[in-house]
């Protein structure tokens, strides 16, 4: 195995938790791993990838980059993977990173393989199906973009080291300026991204109204956790779609998964089920859920939950 | 407006898994427009009834199977559709959105539409990959999409948030859940849907050219998970002993 590229994800000048998952990932694949950071004013970040043990590292450092935009993101990794010729190159499945790495792997007429879970052998491991099956996928032709879903690998550990920092000369066409980014709307909650967290609650039809999520919320608080919901709960208008978890929402993998009133439809298990610890809070004891759960409650959740938020707080004040 | 709509046919959601010979069986399995390609229709259906102008072709590149997804859309009130049939050919994405991208060279269009990603292998690369291989701008994952003269403005969901996207037309967008409710078709819509055009091309004769660069090399089911434990007795003892597994045995809390 040649280079192996880790495309740092960066919001707001901090590395997250994931690019760390990935430099996990790049040593497990061998070979020379180097690292790319793209954004304004982040060079600093280069130092931070080099205390991980990130022999290398490629800054695209413009004041153009600050928004990001698939076109100048694109423009930047395509470029520089013509230019140094990896032979694998991971990116984050985040929100940014799924819309540019296919963007980038086509310009440079590269294969992907996405949202990878799993490496052994030589081959990537992938949900198929939000995780009713996997695939087992090798390259044909390198480079190589993969896109790797966080929550998945366990984070690089410190090891002290400097980075040689190398920067990239960055130029735009008006071709890449051609998308504007009006507005950025953030969504003011406190709590992780369902995608990122380690921690998830979720509802689903046994919580009976958008006012009982309160109960969830408290929970989550008390835990640092996000709060998910179920297709029923949404499509009952109690929750944004961009809480579902499922087949048709998002699929997650955190640590820790507490499902509550949650009945565990097909389409839901796809998405919640490569969850590490499953806990399943449900009155009916024939639920779906509870095959899947490692531990299980059958119970009134409207009793259960607010005991729940008090044991974990009196724990996790000790 | 010329809309274009790139749709394809998956199992229905509620589908169980079953492999055959290694390989995922598809026999008797209900299959459906893949639900976010559905939003994409929904989306190019309401543009044209807006603008109360326009043409929204539906597009799908697949085995002849198919043509029922495509009628599916021509009954929610798409105005004809193309099937490109891939039989014979090795497919990966970039393959998928070559063939994809010649048939669309033979069109017109001013705004493509398809889903972000489809509900069996979820890669979410072909509607990107076209829009590089046409040069096109793109907005991936719009929740909510405002169409103008020459450009048009997508809400764009990102971690924590909603980017707002202006890029000029023509364009392509990928549809994220929560841009609409898809209709489901009327009666008549059904009955026209019969006559509506549906032309059949072929992959090979379109002069798709390149070769798989990833290769699926083996697929398998996840192991089943062994019985949980169940927590019985009063609510406060069974919370109690929850948190206790949850601590000394998960060692997640």
């Amino acid at each position: 195995m040649g280079k192996v590229w880790v495309v740092a994800e960066q919001r707001d000048g901090n590395l997250k938790k994931v690019t760390f998952e990935m430099v996990t990932l790049a040593r497990q694949i061998g070979g020379e791993v180097e690292g790319v950071v793209i954004g304004k004013d982040v060079k600093g970040l280069a130092q931070a990838l080099g205390e991980y043990g990130v022999g290398k590292v490629f800054v695209a450092d413009h004041p153009d980059l600050e928004q990001y935009t698939t076109a100048k993101y694109t423009r930047v990794l395509a470029d520089l993977i013509n230019k140094e010729k990896p032979e694998a190159v991971l990116i984050a499945n985040s929100a940014q990173g799924r819309d540019f790495a296919p963007r980038a792997a086509q310009r440079v007429g590269a294969g992907q393989i996405s949202d990878i879970t799993g490496y052994e052998n030589g081959l990537f491991i992938r949900p198929i199906y939000a995780g009713k099956a996997y695939t087992k996928v090798g390259a044909k032709s390198y480079p190589l973009i993969v896109t790797v879903r966080p929550n998945v690998f366990p984070a690089a550990e410190k090891v002290g080291g400097q980075a040689v920092v190398e920067e990239v000369a960055v130029s735009f066409s008006p071709e890449d300026l051609k998308a504007i980014v009006k507005e950025v709307i953030r969504q003011v909650s406190g709590r992780p991204e369902l995608t990122e967290a380690d921690i998830i609650v979720s509802g689903g039809r046994g919580m009976k109204g958008p006012e009982n999520f309160k109960l969830l919320e408290d929970l989550a608080d008390v835990l640092g956790a996000a709060v998910g919901a179920s297709r029923a709960a949404v499509d009952s208008g109690w929750r944004e779609h961009r809480y579902q978890v499922g087949q048709t929402g998002k699929t997650v993998s955190p640590s820790l998964y507490i499902a509550v009133g949650i009945s565990g439809a097909i389409q839901h298990l796809a998405g919640m089920g490569s969850s590490k610890v499953i806990v399943a809070i449900n009155k009916d004891p024939e639920a779906n859920i509870f095959k899947v759960a490692d531990y299980g409650i059958v119970g009134d959740l409207f009793e259960i939950v607010p005991l729940l938020t008090e044991e974990f707080k009196k724990l996790l004040k000790s | 407006m010329k809309l274009v709509v790139l749709l394809k046919q998956t199992f229905d959601t509620e589908a169980k898994i079953v492999l055959k010979e290694g390989k995922i069986d598809d026999s008797g399995v209900t299959l459906i427009i893949n639900p976010y390609d559905e939003f994409a229709v929904e989306e190019a259906l309401r543009i044209k009834e807006k603008l109360g102008q326009g043409e929204v072709v539906v597009v799908s590149a697949g085995s002849d199977r198919a043509q029922e997804a495509l009628r599916q859309a021509l009954a929610m009130g798409a105005d004809r559709a193309v099937l490109v049939k891939t039989d014979g050919l090795t497919l990966d994405e970039s393959v998928t959105a070559q063939v994809l991208a010649k048939a669309l060279e033979q069109m017109e269009y001013d705004l493509i539409l398809t889903g972000w990603r489809a509900i069996d292998d979820s890669s979410a690369q072909v509607g990107v990959r076209v829009a590089e291989l046409l040069g096109l701008p793109q907005i991936n994952l719009v929740t909510k999409l405002e169409v103008e003269a020459g450009k048009i403005t997508g809400y764009r969901e990102i971690e924590g948030g909603t980017e707002v996207v202006e890029v000029p037309l023509p364009a392509l967008i990928t549809a994220q859940r929560g841009l609409n409710e898809p209709r489901y078709p009327s009666m008549k819509g059904i009955m026209q849907a019969k006559k509506k055009e549906l032309k059949v091309l072929n992959a090979a004769e379109l002069g798709a050219t390149v070769e798989p660069k990833v290769e699926i090399k083996e697929t398998f089911l996840p192991a089943g998970k062994q019985a949980g434990k169940i927590f019985e007795g009063e609510p406060a003892e069974v919370v109690a002993k929850l948190v206790k597994a949850l601590r000394e045995e998960a060692k997640v809390i």
